[in-house]
Protein backbone atom coordinates (compact mmCIF):
# COMPACT_ATOMS: atom_id res chain seq x y z
CA UNK A 1 0.00 0.00 0.00
CA UNK A 2 1.51 3.28 -1.04
CA UNK A 3 1.38 6.40 1.14
CA UNK A 4 -0.96 9.07 -0.18
CA UNK A 5 1.14 11.66 -1.98
CA UNK A 6 2.23 14.43 0.39
CA UNK A 7 0.40 17.58 -0.62
CA UNK A 8 2.11 20.63 0.77
CA UNK A 9 -0.65 22.97 -0.34
CA UNK A 10 -3.45 21.18 1.49
CA UNK A 11 -5.40 23.11 4.10
CA UNK A 12 -4.14 20.76 6.78
CA UNK A 13 -0.53 21.37 5.88
CA UNK A 14 -1.02 25.13 5.78
CA UNK A 15 -2.31 25.01 9.34
CA UNK A 16 0.33 22.60 10.59
CA UNK A 17 3.25 24.50 9.04
CA UNK A 18 2.07 27.91 10.20
CA UNK A 19 1.46 26.62 13.71
CA UNK A 20 4.84 24.93 13.95
CA UNK A 21 6.74 27.90 12.52
CA UNK A 22 5.04 30.26 14.98
CA UNK A 23 5.69 27.94 17.89
CA UNK A 24 9.38 27.42 17.15
CA UNK A 25 10.00 31.10 16.39
CA UNK A 26 8.23 32.30 19.52
CA UNK A 27 10.23 29.92 21.69
CA UNK A 28 13.50 31.09 20.13
CA UNK A 29 12.65 34.78 20.43
CA UNK A 30 11.31 34.63 23.96
CA UNK A 31 14.18 32.55 25.29
CA UNK A 32 16.70 34.93 23.73
CA UNK A 33 14.87 37.86 25.33
CA UNK A 34 14.66 36.22 28.74
CA UNK A 35 18.20 34.87 28.91
CA UNK A 36 19.87 38.03 27.63
CA UNK A 37 17.79 40.46 29.66
CA UNK A 38 20.01 40.60 32.78
CA UNK A 39 23.04 41.28 30.60
CA UNK A 40 21.22 43.99 28.64
CA UNK A 41 19.96 45.68 31.79
CA UNK A 42 23.42 45.57 33.33
CA UNK A 43 24.87 47.16 30.19
CA UNK A 44 22.28 49.88 30.28
CA UNK A 45 22.94 50.72 33.94
CA UNK A 46 26.68 50.62 33.39
CA UNK A 47 26.35 52.97 30.44
CA UNK A 48 24.24 55.40 32.48
CA UNK A 49 26.61 55.32 35.43
CA UNK A 50 29.52 55.85 33.06
CA UNK A 51 27.82 58.97 31.77
CA UNK A 52 27.23 60.27 35.30
CA UNK A 53 30.95 59.82 36.02
CA UNK A 54 31.86 61.43 32.73
CA UNK A 55 29.69 64.48 33.42
CA UNK A 56 31.33 64.85 36.82
CA UNK A 57 34.76 64.57 35.21
CA UNK A 58 35.68 61.30 36.94
CA UNK A 59 35.89 59.28 33.77
CA UNK A 60 37.21 60.16 30.36
CA UNK A 61 36.39 57.80 27.53
CA UNK A 62 38.92 59.35 25.14
CA UNK A 63 41.86 59.13 27.54
CA UNK A 64 41.66 55.34 27.47
CA UNK A 65 42.42 55.15 31.19
CA UNK A 66 40.31 52.35 32.56
CA UNK A 67 38.27 53.23 35.58
CA UNK A 68 36.37 50.89 37.86
CA UNK A 69 32.96 52.33 37.05
CA UNK A 70 31.12 50.48 39.81
CA UNK A 71 33.60 51.52 42.52
CA UNK A 72 33.71 55.14 41.37
CA UNK A 73 29.94 55.29 41.19
CA UNK A 74 29.69 54.10 44.81
CA UNK A 75 31.21 57.43 45.89
CA UNK A 76 28.04 59.24 44.87
CA UNK A 77 25.24 59.92 47.28
CA UNK A 78 21.93 59.58 45.45
CA UNK A 79 19.09 61.75 46.69
CA UNK A 80 15.47 61.84 45.59
CA UNK A 81 14.06 65.30 44.92
CA UNK A 82 10.45 66.41 44.71
CA UNK A 83 10.19 68.80 41.77
CA UNK A 84 6.63 69.79 42.64
CA UNK A 85 7.25 70.79 46.26
CA UNK A 86 10.73 71.87 45.24
CA UNK A 87 12.70 70.16 47.97
CA UNK A 88 15.09 67.30 48.59
CA UNK A 89 13.48 64.29 50.22
CA UNK A 90 15.06 62.49 53.12
CA UNK A 91 15.83 58.81 52.67
CA UNK A 92 12.89 57.88 54.88
CA UNK A 93 10.46 59.96 52.84
CA UNK A 94 11.75 58.36 49.65
CA UNK A 95 11.25 54.88 51.09
CA UNK A 96 7.74 55.83 52.22
CA UNK A 97 6.97 56.78 48.63
CA UNK A 98 8.32 53.44 47.50
CA UNK A 99 11.16 55.02 45.55
CA UNK A 100 14.52 53.31 45.51
CA UNK A 101 16.91 56.03 44.39
CA UNK A 102 19.24 53.53 42.74
CA UNK A 103 16.66 51.96 40.50
CA UNK A 104 14.21 54.85 40.11
CA UNK A 105 13.05 55.15 36.51
CA UNK A 106 12.15 58.75 35.85
CA UNK A 107 11.12 58.03 32.30
CA UNK A 108 8.55 55.50 33.40
CA UNK A 109 7.32 57.80 36.16
CA UNK A 110 6.77 60.60 33.64
CA UNK A 111 4.14 58.44 31.94
CA UNK A 112 2.25 57.72 35.16
CA UNK A 113 -0.43 60.40 35.73
CA UNK A 114 -0.26 59.86 39.51
CA UNK A 115 3.34 60.98 39.80
CA UNK A 116 3.76 63.31 36.86
CA UNK A 117 2.21 66.42 35.43
CA UNK A 118 1.37 67.61 31.96
CA UNK A 119 3.36 70.68 31.04
CA UNK A 120 1.50 73.62 29.51
CA UNK A 121 2.89 74.76 26.17
CA UNK A 122 4.16 77.96 27.75
CA UNK A 123 6.19 76.15 30.40
CA UNK A 124 7.25 73.19 28.26
CA UNK A 125 10.44 74.80 27.04
CA UNK A 126 12.24 71.50 26.46
CA UNK A 127 9.29 69.89 24.57
CA UNK A 128 8.94 66.93 26.90
CA UNK A 129 5.12 67.20 27.38
CA UNK A 130 5.10 65.39 30.74
CA UNK A 131 7.41 65.72 33.71
CA UNK A 132 7.76 63.24 36.56
CA UNK A 133 7.20 64.68 40.01
CA UNK A 134 10.28 63.01 41.44
CA UNK A 135 13.79 62.95 40.15
CA UNK A 136 17.17 62.04 41.54
CA UNK A 137 20.41 63.94 41.90
CA UNK A 138 23.86 62.49 42.41
CA UNK A 139 26.04 64.22 44.97
CA UNK A 140 29.76 63.88 45.35
CA UNK A 141 30.91 65.08 48.76
CA UNK A 142 34.31 65.93 50.07
CA UNK A 143 34.22 65.99 53.86
CA UNK A 144 30.79 67.54 54.32
CA UNK A 145 30.84 69.94 51.39
CA UNK A 146 29.20 69.06 48.12
CA UNK A 147 31.88 69.02 45.48
CA UNK A 148 29.79 68.03 42.47
CA UNK A 149 26.14 67.56 41.75
CA UNK A 150 24.98 65.57 38.71
CA UNK A 151 21.49 66.28 37.41
CA UNK A 152 19.57 64.17 34.89
CA UNK A 153 18.14 66.24 32.03
CA UNK A 154 16.29 65.57 28.81
CA UNK A 155 14.71 67.51 26.00
CA UNK A 156 13.77 67.35 22.37
CA UNK A 157 16.38 68.03 19.71
CA UNK A 158 15.72 67.70 15.99
CA UNK A 159 14.68 64.05 15.68
CA UNK A 160 14.63 62.67 19.15
CA UNK A 161 14.52 63.25 22.87
CA UNK A 162 18.07 63.62 24.11
CA UNK A 163 18.80 62.17 27.55
CA UNK A 164 21.82 63.24 29.48
CA UNK A 165 23.41 64.62 32.61
CA UNK A 166 24.71 68.01 33.59
CA UNK A 167 27.21 68.20 36.42
CA UNK A 168 27.74 71.37 38.43
CA UNK A 169 30.46 72.32 40.87
CA UNK A 170 29.78 72.87 44.57
CA UNK A 171 28.74 76.50 43.99
CA UNK A 172 25.69 75.11 42.11
CA UNK A 173 26.41 77.53 39.30
CA UNK A 174 29.59 76.51 37.48
CA UNK A 175 29.20 73.73 34.92
CA UNK A 176 31.52 70.81 35.43
CA UNK A 177 30.44 68.78 32.42
CA UNK A 178 27.62 67.54 30.21
CA UNK A 179 26.98 64.19 28.54
CA UNK A 180 24.22 62.59 26.55
CA UNK A 181 23.69 58.87 26.89
CA UNK A 182 20.78 58.55 24.52
CA UNK A 183 19.78 60.56 21.47
CA UNK A 184 18.88 60.01 17.84
CA UNK A 185 20.39 63.11 16.26
CA UNK A 186 22.11 63.00 12.86
CA UNK A 187 25.58 61.47 13.15
CA UNK A 188 28.21 64.10 12.39
CA UNK A 189 25.82 67.06 12.72
CA UNK A 190 23.48 67.01 15.73
CA UNK A 191 25.24 63.85 16.84
CA UNK A 192 28.24 66.06 17.60
CA UNK A 193 26.69 66.63 21.03
CA UNK A 194 28.87 63.61 21.78
CA UNK A 195 32.01 65.32 20.48
CA UNK A 196 34.51 65.53 23.36
CA UNK A 197 35.86 68.85 22.07
CA UNK A 198 32.40 70.39 22.11
CA UNK A 199 31.55 68.97 25.50
CA UNK A 200 34.85 70.22 26.93
CA UNK A 201 33.92 73.88 26.47
CA UNK A 202 31.01 73.49 28.89
CA UNK A 203 33.39 73.01 31.76
CA UNK A 204 33.75 76.26 33.72
CA UNK A 205 30.78 78.04 32.13
CA UNK A 206 28.24 79.74 34.37
CA UNK A 207 24.55 78.90 34.39
CA UNK A 208 22.92 81.69 36.39
CA UNK A 209 23.28 85.44 36.45
CA UNK A 210 21.12 87.72 38.60
CA UNK A 211 18.11 87.22 36.34
CA UNK A 212 18.03 83.42 36.32
CA UNK A 213 19.30 80.95 33.74
CA UNK A 214 21.67 82.87 31.49
CA UNK A 215 23.62 80.09 29.76
CA UNK A 216 23.02 80.14 26.01
CA UNK A 217 24.04 77.89 23.16
CA UNK A 218 24.69 80.57 20.56
CA UNK A 219 24.95 80.41 16.79
CA UNK A 220 28.59 80.36 15.73
CA UNK A 221 31.52 80.74 18.09
CA UNK A 222 31.58 82.33 21.52
CA UNK A 223 34.15 85.10 21.54
CA UNK A 224 36.50 85.17 24.52
CA UNK A 225 36.38 89.00 24.47
CA UNK A 226 32.64 89.12 24.96
CA UNK A 227 31.43 89.95 28.48
CA UNK A 228 28.91 87.15 27.99
CA UNK A 229 31.64 84.60 27.24
CA UNK A 230 31.09 82.72 30.48
CA UNK A 231 27.44 82.26 29.60
CA UNK A 232 27.97 81.15 26.00
CA UNK A 233 28.48 77.78 24.33
CA UNK A 234 29.39 77.45 20.63
CA UNK A 235 26.46 76.19 18.58
CA UNK A 236 26.95 72.97 16.64
CA UNK A 237 27.54 73.89 13.02
CA UNK A 238 24.91 72.45 10.70
CA UNK A 239 22.70 71.50 13.65
CA UNK A 240 20.74 74.60 14.61
CA UNK A 241 17.75 72.68 15.93
CA UNK A 242 19.82 70.28 18.02
CA UNK A 243 21.74 73.23 19.49
CA UNK A 244 18.45 74.93 20.28
CA UNK A 245 17.23 71.70 21.88
CA UNK A 246 20.27 71.59 24.15
CA UNK A 247 19.76 75.25 25.03
CA UNK A 248 16.10 74.56 25.81
CA UNK A 249 16.76 71.61 28.05
CA UNK A 250 19.30 73.61 30.03
CA UNK A 251 16.83 76.49 30.36
CA UNK A 252 14.07 74.16 31.49
CA UNK A 253 15.86 71.85 33.90
CA UNK A 254 17.95 74.59 35.48
CA UNK A 255 14.92 76.91 35.62
CA UNK A 256 12.32 77.65 38.29
CA UNK A 257 9.98 74.87 37.26
CA UNK A 258 12.57 72.14 37.73
CA UNK A 259 15.89 72.08 39.58
CA UNK A 260 16.41 75.84 40.04
CA UNK A 261 14.86 76.10 43.53
CA UNK A 262 16.49 72.83 44.61
CA UNK A 263 19.92 74.12 43.66
CA UNK A 264 19.12 77.25 45.69
CA UNK A 265 18.46 74.98 48.64
CA UNK A 266 21.79 73.25 48.28
CA UNK A 267 23.53 76.58 47.93
CA UNK A 268 22.12 77.26 51.39
CA UNK B 1 26.44 26.57 -10.17
CA UNK B 2 29.34 25.45 -8.02
CA UNK B 3 29.57 26.41 -4.35
CA UNK B 4 32.42 28.74 -5.17
CA UNK B 5 30.36 30.58 -7.74
CA UNK B 6 27.45 30.84 -5.33
CA UNK B 7 29.76 32.40 -2.76
CA UNK B 8 31.78 34.71 -4.99
CA UNK B 9 29.36 35.78 -7.70
CA UNK B 10 27.43 38.20 -5.46
CA UNK B 11 30.66 40.10 -4.72
CA UNK B 12 31.02 41.74 -8.13
CA UNK B 13 29.27 39.80 -10.89
CA UNK B 14 25.83 39.81 -9.30
CA UNK B 15 26.17 42.30 -6.46
CA UNK B 16 22.94 42.76 -4.51
CA UNK B 17 23.35 46.54 -4.33
CA UNK B 18 25.33 47.10 -7.54
CA UNK B 19 23.27 44.99 -9.93
CA UNK B 20 20.13 43.90 -8.13
CA UNK B 21 19.75 47.38 -6.53
CA UNK B 22 18.45 45.84 -3.30
CA UNK B 23 19.03 47.05 0.25
CA UNK B 24 19.67 50.67 -0.70
CA UNK B 25 17.70 52.03 2.26
CA UNK B 26 20.06 50.80 4.95
CA UNK B 27 23.05 51.61 2.74
CA UNK B 28 22.03 55.25 3.05
CA UNK B 29 21.27 55.15 6.75
CA UNK B 30 24.17 53.40 8.47
CA UNK B 31 27.18 54.44 6.40
CA UNK B 32 28.26 57.63 8.17
CA UNK B 33 30.63 55.69 10.44
CA UNK B 34 32.68 52.63 9.46
CA UNK B 35 32.36 50.84 12.81
CA UNK B 36 28.58 51.05 12.69
CA UNK B 37 28.50 49.96 9.05
CA UNK B 38 30.73 46.98 9.87
CA UNK B 39 28.43 45.72 12.60
CA UNK B 40 25.46 46.22 10.30
CA UNK B 41 27.25 44.15 7.61
CA UNK B 42 28.01 41.32 10.03
CA UNK B 43 24.45 41.33 11.35
CA UNK B 44 22.96 41.33 7.87
CA UNK B 45 25.29 38.60 6.59
CA UNK B 46 24.39 36.36 9.53
CA UNK B 47 20.68 36.98 9.17
CA UNK B 48 20.73 36.34 5.41
CA UNK B 49 22.77 33.16 5.80
CA UNK B 50 20.69 31.66 8.58
CA UNK B 51 17.32 32.69 7.17
CA UNK B 52 18.38 31.09 3.88
CA UNK B 53 19.46 27.96 5.75
CA UNK B 54 16.27 27.54 7.78
CA UNK B 55 13.94 28.42 4.93
CA UNK B 56 15.73 26.01 2.63
CA UNK B 57 15.46 23.26 5.25
CA UNK B 58 11.69 23.46 5.26
CA UNK B 59 11.26 24.58 1.64
CA UNK B 60 9.52 21.34 0.68
CA UNK B 61 7.01 21.75 3.50
CA UNK B 62 6.18 25.45 3.11
CA UNK B 63 2.81 25.78 1.37
CA UNK B 64 3.15 28.25 -1.49
CA UNK B 65 0.09 30.21 -0.38
CA UNK B 66 1.73 31.28 2.89
CA UNK B 67 5.40 31.13 1.90
CA UNK B 68 6.08 34.88 2.19
CA UNK B 69 4.65 35.10 5.68
CA UNK B 70 6.60 32.03 6.78
CA UNK B 71 9.78 33.60 5.43
CA UNK B 72 8.99 36.86 7.20
CA UNK B 73 8.38 35.09 10.50
CA UNK B 74 11.73 33.30 10.33
CA UNK B 75 13.60 36.43 9.28
CA UNK B 76 11.94 38.58 11.94
CA UNK B 77 12.77 36.05 14.66
CA UNK B 78 16.42 35.97 13.60
CA UNK B 79 16.61 39.75 13.55
CA UNK B 80 15.17 40.01 17.06
CA UNK B 81 17.70 37.46 18.30
CA UNK B 82 20.57 39.39 16.65
CA UNK B 83 19.29 42.63 18.19
CA UNK B 84 19.15 41.03 21.64
CA UNK B 85 22.64 39.61 21.32
CA UNK B 86 24.05 42.96 20.20
CA UNK B 87 22.40 44.65 23.18
CA UNK B 88 24.03 42.13 25.48
CA UNK B 89 27.55 42.00 24.06
CA UNK B 90 28.13 45.22 22.09
CA UNK B 91 25.98 47.78 23.84
CA UNK B 92 27.64 50.92 22.47
CA UNK B 93 27.33 49.80 18.88
CA UNK B 94 23.79 48.58 19.31
CA UNK B 95 22.95 52.03 20.67
CA UNK B 96 24.32 53.63 17.52
CA UNK B 97 22.54 51.22 15.20
CA UNK B 98 19.30 51.74 17.15
CA UNK B 99 16.37 51.02 14.85
CA UNK B 100 18.42 49.90 11.89
CA UNK B 101 19.04 46.41 13.27
CA UNK B 102 15.29 45.98 13.47
CA UNK B 103 15.04 47.26 9.94
CA UNK B 104 17.11 44.35 8.64
CA UNK B 105 13.70 42.66 8.54
CA UNK B 106 12.66 44.95 5.75
CA UNK B 107 16.00 44.70 3.94
CA UNK B 108 15.10 43.48 0.48
CA UNK B 109 18.27 41.37 0.23
CA UNK B 110 17.16 38.98 2.97
CA UNK B 111 13.67 38.49 1.55
CA UNK B 112 14.96 38.50 -1.99
CA UNK B 113 17.47 35.71 -1.40
CA UNK B 114 14.99 33.64 0.60
CA UNK B 115 12.42 33.82 -2.17
CA UNK B 116 14.78 33.64 -5.16
CA UNK B 117 17.34 31.12 -3.92
CA UNK B 118 16.54 29.31 -0.69
CA UNK B 119 13.11 28.17 -1.89
CA UNK B 120 14.73 26.21 -4.75
CA UNK B 121 18.08 25.06 -3.38
CA UNK B 122 19.40 22.71 -0.68
CA UNK B 123 20.28 24.11 2.76
CA UNK B 124 24.09 24.03 2.45
CA UNK B 125 24.15 25.91 -0.83
CA UNK B 126 21.52 28.36 0.41
CA UNK B 127 23.62 29.13 3.46
CA UNK B 128 26.61 29.87 1.22
CA UNK B 129 24.42 32.04 -0.98
CA UNK B 130 23.37 34.01 2.09
CA UNK B 131 27.00 34.53 3.11
CA UNK B 132 27.93 35.54 -0.44
CA UNK B 133 25.15 38.10 -0.75
CA UNK B 134 25.87 39.40 2.72
CA UNK B 135 29.49 39.92 1.67
CA UNK B 136 28.43 41.58 -1.59
CA UNK B 137 26.33 44.00 0.45
CA UNK B 138 29.19 44.46 2.91
CA UNK B 139 31.72 45.40 0.22
CA UNK B 140 29.53 48.20 -1.08
CA UNK B 141 28.52 49.34 2.40
CA UNK B 142 32.11 49.48 3.64
CA UNK B 143 33.26 51.35 0.52
CA UNK B 144 30.51 53.92 0.96
CA UNK B 145 31.21 54.18 4.71
CA UNK B 146 34.95 54.65 4.08
CA UNK B 147 34.32 57.51 1.68
CA UNK B 148 31.68 59.12 3.87
CA UNK B 149 33.58 58.89 7.13
CA UNK B 150 36.86 60.00 5.54
CA UNK B 151 35.49 63.12 3.88
CA UNK B 152 32.68 63.78 6.34
CA UNK B 153 34.53 63.36 9.61
CA UNK B 154 38.18 63.14 8.55
CA UNK B 155 38.56 59.78 10.27
CA UNK B 156 38.48 56.04 9.58
CA UNK B 157 36.97 53.68 12.16
CA UNK B 158 36.86 56.70 14.47
CA UNK B 159 40.63 57.20 14.24
CA UNK B 160 41.47 60.70 13.17
CA UNK B 161 43.25 60.85 9.80
CA UNK B 162 42.68 64.47 8.85
CA UNK B 163 42.44 66.71 11.95
CA UNK B 164 39.25 68.79 11.84
CA UNK B 165 39.21 72.56 12.23
CA UNK B 166 36.82 72.15 15.17
CA UNK B 167 39.49 70.07 16.90
CA UNK B 168 42.26 72.50 16.07
CA UNK B 169 43.35 70.90 12.77
CA UNK B 170 43.14 72.03 9.15
CA UNK B 171 40.40 69.94 7.53
CA UNK B 172 36.98 71.44 6.99
CA UNK B 173 34.63 68.45 6.72
CA UNK B 174 32.17 68.04 3.85
CA UNK B 175 28.82 68.25 5.59
CA UNK B 176 27.05 66.68 2.61
CA UNK B 177 28.92 63.42 3.22
CA UNK B 178 27.15 63.03 6.55
CA UNK B 179 23.70 63.37 5.04
CA UNK B 180 21.89 60.44 3.35
CA UNK B 181 21.86 61.92 -0.18
CA UNK B 182 25.65 61.63 -0.41
CA UNK B 183 25.32 57.84 -0.19
CA UNK B 184 23.03 58.00 -3.21
CA UNK B 185 25.70 59.78 -5.24
CA UNK B 186 28.45 57.43 -4.05
CA UNK B 187 26.42 54.30 -4.77
CA UNK B 188 25.52 55.70 -8.19
CA UNK B 189 29.17 56.33 -8.97
CA UNK B 190 30.11 52.85 -7.70
CA UNK B 191 27.51 51.25 -9.96
CA UNK B 192 28.89 53.28 -12.87
CA UNK B 193 32.42 52.11 -12.08
CA UNK B 194 31.26 48.50 -11.71
CA UNK B 195 29.49 48.57 -15.06
CA UNK B 196 32.43 50.19 -16.78
CA UNK B 197 34.52 47.25 -15.54
CA UNK B 198 31.95 44.49 -16.13
CA UNK B 199 30.27 45.72 -19.28
CA UNK B 200 27.89 42.73 -19.48
CA UNK B 201 25.98 44.31 -16.57
CA UNK B 202 24.87 47.23 -18.72
CA UNK B 203 21.20 46.83 -19.45
CA UNK B 204 19.77 47.47 -22.90
CA UNK B 205 17.94 50.79 -22.96
CA UNK B 206 14.22 50.26 -22.48
CA UNK B 207 13.35 52.89 -25.03
CA UNK B 208 15.24 54.30 -27.94
CA UNK B 209 14.36 57.40 -29.86
CA UNK B 210 13.78 56.59 -33.50
CA UNK B 211 14.99 58.56 -36.50
CA UNK B 212 13.07 61.51 -37.92
CA UNK B 213 11.14 59.42 -40.39
CA UNK B 214 8.40 61.95 -41.08
CA UNK B 215 10.82 64.78 -41.73
CA UNK B 216 13.10 62.74 -43.98
CA UNK B 217 10.29 62.37 -46.52
CA UNK B 218 9.90 66.09 -46.98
Amino acid sequence: MSEPKYNKDSMKNVLVVSLLVCLVCSIVVSSAAVFLKPQRMANKDLDRNKNILEAAGLYDKASGVSVDIAAEFEKFEIRVVDLQDKRVLSDIEAIDLGIDARTYDQRKAAKDPAVSKVLETSEDIASISRRARYSVVYLLREDDDIKKIVIPVHGYGLWSTMYGFIALDGDMNTVSGITFYEHGETAGLGGEVDNPAWKAQWSGKTIYNDDGVALKVIKGFASADSPQFNYQIDGLSGATLTSRGVQNLVSYWMGDDAFGPILDDFRG
Amino acid sequence: MSTKEVLLNPLFVNNPIGLQILGICSALAVTTKMSVALVMCIALTLVTAFSNLFISMIRNQIPSSIRIIVQMTIIASLVIVVDQILGAVAYDISKQLSVFVGLIITNCIVMGRAEAFAMQNPPGLSFVDGIGNGLGYSIVLMLVATIREFFGSGSLFGIEIMPLITNGGWYSPMGLMLLPPSAFFIIGLLIWALRAWKTEQIEAPEYEIGGHTALSKV
